[in-house]
């Protein structure tokens, strides 16, 4: 059965590795639906998670062909109910439509979005949130007038307790074995 | 992604701790690059000069005692004869390219190295570091290239990068799964100073390639093995990677556990060995295949159920418990399920299970061994192993002959296609380390440029080249090289006049449409007099005996022309697309 997985690398900061990890997706023909590099809590160590929707078998074979790679720490794969996700969506409206009575303001309270930037012509929107709830905005927002949309990918936190740091500890312990 | 702190790159790696006080001394990054390698054991290097790739040219010249360049006559030819003799050693072999054209002729060597796990540092030059990405002459983004074929590369900019990333270009090529690394080194990497100091690495935070195996899954495992009725065991090319064939071998003799090997892990135990039951897969032995649906615990050892091993998954060993001993933990899962993997190299984990394990006998169940070779021999062998009844020499006939002749003791080293199976097929390997082939890749060209590297490595050892009449045209230009160093290889050239693998099939599933695979030949034994190798060619059966012997005796290289009969096919074959139990004897 097909899900949504978020897969987390933890690696070494090297150029092109990057392009290593996206190879392990493309070669099998995976589309990736979000993918967020960024430093991690540990020095020195980078941090990607990519989101895919595949079967159990393939997200397990996905995260044995990335960490075969050598200069990958560790990966870890989870369900949606393992992890607090979020992403940032960014609309570009007229500000126009805000003179036009309350209606967009209603609706940009309703969303718990927030207004970053507005100019003479354009009005920056910000919402943070799952993705069905950063369409759901934009769907709004498209019916009334949008000028630009865009959304970040997925960054996400496991809700277990530390899965690197404890892999980290059976690491040693087999080194020094 | 920020950029990278290329000094970094050492503190990611740990190199050996040693007390002395760090010496280095000054020198060019050409001369670091020949140091490096001489530090890591490297007494040849095969490569092909050219522009980007100079200044270590120019340093190799002043270290012509400690590193010996052996100039092949084409890159592929370079890198497969770095494969043959990384084969045959087990130890990690080096070759040498210019950026561009020369690095690209290097690839296929690379992803064939890559995909049979043989470790290979392979070195390209690059152009200077300020014109990188604008298209300069001979530039090609050789670490992209590379990127999917190789176990780790890297491009070094640096003059200061260079023994680190050699150190741990080293580490990783013959620890864990070996395999083939790329380094890339820019003009000006190469002519600029540095402070040059080299320590082997031992260590890199991020890779682990010694996993010890888990208790619990060996005590499984162990508990299984006991307790099996038919176990079967799969050989692969893990144990002989591993040096594992005497424990092994202890092993199989105290379980008593048949054994059916993968194409490359031929010579793992000699084949007349009492549980040796033959070679796996598409054109291996009946026996094995068959069986291999009937066990009911199936220990797969170093090996990774490549699809030309398994046939159709759906109708592959689906009765059976799988135990699956693999350093690759991708590997494991991955085709066939493991009902105990044990992620771990072979070595260890033989070693760890042999005391675990009972003594035992497996009479009845491998007589039923021995009954399928029966069927086996006639249907298939006996008529493969004789002359066609017009009269024409048979490539079984062959390779049983120089079998016979060489006692099974040589190091046979194949092309790609018919004449490969049959060799696989008819020779007795009776030593290890003795196949050297291009598994993984089916590399044509592969054959007589792997079968110098062999020779060039191990000279003691006779070394049988086999090729078929198309693959030997791909890379026929290194006969150069044997006839240069006077490299006694001995080729076999099975000529059948057609490409026969793809003839035949043509002639099984597209009706005998023979679409291109007739070749026009030149007369060989002409081309190998040219270059200076010895040469002859044989037709009649009955000749055949004198002229390898007349082959065997003559010191130096030897080209015996063969010509075999024109539209044999290889079988026991299974056919693409079904299940091994439904193998065909003809
Ligand atoms: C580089 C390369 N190109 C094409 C193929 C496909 N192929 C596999 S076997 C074969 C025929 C080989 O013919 P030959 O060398 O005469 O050997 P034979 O099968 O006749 O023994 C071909 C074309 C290949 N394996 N490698």
């Amino acid at each position: 059965m097909q899900k949504e997985y978020t897969i987390s690398v933890f690696s070494e900061d090297m150029v092109g590795l990057l392009s290593r990890i996206v190879t392990v997706f493309t070669r099998r023909h995976i589309n990736i639906e979000s993918l967020v590099t960024s430093e991690s809590s540990m020095k020195g160590i980078y941090r990607f998670i990519v989101v895919v929707t595949v079967n159990e078998a393939m997200v397990e074979h996905l995260v044995k062909q990335i960490e075969k790679q050598v200069d990958v720490l560790k990966a870890f794969h989870y369900e949606n109910d393992e992890i607090v996700y979020q992403e940032v969506a960014l609309y570009k409206v007229p500000t126009a439509i805000f003179l036009k009575g309350n209606h967009v303001e209603t609706v940009v309270r309703a969303h718990n979005a927030r207004i970053l930037d507005i100019e003479e012509d354009y009005i920056v929107i910000e919402k943070t949130g799952h993705k069905s709830q950063t369409e759901a905005l934009l769907r709004e927002l498209e019916q009334i007038g949008i000028y630009e949309f865009t959304r970040s990918g997925r960054v996400a936190i496991s809700k277990h307790h530390e899965p690197l740091n404890q892999y980290l500890k059976e690491v040693e312990a087999e080194v020094a074995q | 992604m920020k950029v990278q702190h290329k000094a970094d790159i050492a503190k990611n790696g740990q190199a050996a701790k040693s007390d002395k006080p760090l010496k280095t001394e000054r020198i060019k990054g050409a001369e670091a690059v020949v140091k490096c390698l001489i530090a890591e054991g490297i007494k040849t290097i095969y490569g092909y000069p050219g522009g980007a790739i100079m200044p270590t040219y120019d340093a190799m010249y002043h270290y012509q005692d400690e590193l010996q360049h052996i100039l092949a006559r084409h890159e592929q030819g370079a890198i497969h004869a770095a494969e043959g003799h990384a084969r045959v050693t087990r130890e990690t072999a080096a070759c040498i390219a210019t950026s561009g054209p020369g690095a690209l002729n290097l690839a296929t060597g690379i992803a064939d190295a890559y995909l049979d796990s043989v470790p290979l540092v392979c070195i390209t030059g690059q152009v200077f570091s300020g014109v990188l990405g604008t298209d300069a002459f001979q530039e090609t983004d050789v670490i992209g290239c590379t990127m999917s074929i190789t176990k780790w590369n890297y491009q070094i900019t640096k003059p200061e990068e260079i023994p680190s990333v050699f150190a741990k270009a080293f580490y990783i090529a013959n620890t864990g799964r070996p395999g083939p690394v790329v380094i890339d080194i820019t003009k000006d990497a190469q002519n600029g100073l540095l402070d040059f100091h080299y320590e082997k690495m031992t260590n890199i935070r991020t890779y682990h390639p010694r996993l010890k195996a888990k208790k619990s899954a060996l005590e499984k495992a162990a508990e299984l093995i006991n307790k099996a009725k038919k176990p079967f065991i799969l050989a692969g090319h893990g144990i002989q990677i591993a040096r594992a064939e005497k424990v092994f071998t202890a092993f199989i003799e105290k379980t008593g556990i048949p054994i059916g090997c993968t194409i490359h892990g031929l010579g793992t135990i000699p084949n007349d060995h009492k549980l040796h039951t033959g070679m796996l897969g598409m054109h291996g032995n009946y026996g094995p295949n068959i069986k291999t649906n009937e066990c009911d615990v199936l220990i797969a050892i170093g090996m990774r159920f490549d699809d030309r091993v398994t046939g159709n998954l759906e109708k592959y060993a689906k009765q059976a418990t799988v135990i699956h001993i693999e350093i690759d933990p991708s590997e494991v899962n991955k085709n066939v399920f493991a009902h105990v993997p044990i992620i771990a190299d072979a070595k260890d984990a033989l070693t760890q299970l042999l005391p675990m394990v009972k003594k035992r006998k497996h009479t009845k169940w491998l007589a039923e061994f021995r009954a399928a070779d029966k069927i086996e021999y006639e249907k298939v062998i006996k008529r493969d192993c004789g002359p066609s009844p017009e009269g024409e020499i048979r490539m079984g006939q062959v390779m049983k002959e120089v079998s016979d002749q060489t006692k099974g003791q040589a190091i046979v080293a194949t092309d790609v296609g018919q004449h490969q199976m049959i060799a696989a097929r008819y020779y007795k390997y009776n030593t290890t380390n003795s196949w050297v082939s291009s598994g993984g890749a089916g590399t044509m060209g592969y054959g007589l440029p792997a079968a110098f590297g062999a020779k060039f490595a191990d000279p003691k050892r006779e070394v049988i080249c086999v090729c078929g009449d198309g693959g030997f045209q791909m890379t026929i230009q290194e006969l150069g090289l044997c006839a240069q160093w006077n490299v006694g290889v001995k080729i076999l050239l099975l000529d059948n006049n057609f490409l026969g693998m793809v003839r035949q099939w043509q002639q099984l599933f597209f009706d005998r449409r023979y679409s291109s695979v007739e070749l026009v030949n030149p007369n060989f034994v002409m081309i190998a007099e040219g270059f200076g190798v010895k040469a002859k060619e044989v037709s009649d059966p009955k000749k055949l005996k004198q002229a390898i012997k007349e082959m065997l005796a003559h010191d130096g290289p030897y080209l015996l022309h063969v010509r075999v009969e024109k539209e044999e096919n290889v079988f026991p074959m299974v056919p693409s697309g079904a299940g091994i139990g439904d193998i065909r004897l003809e």
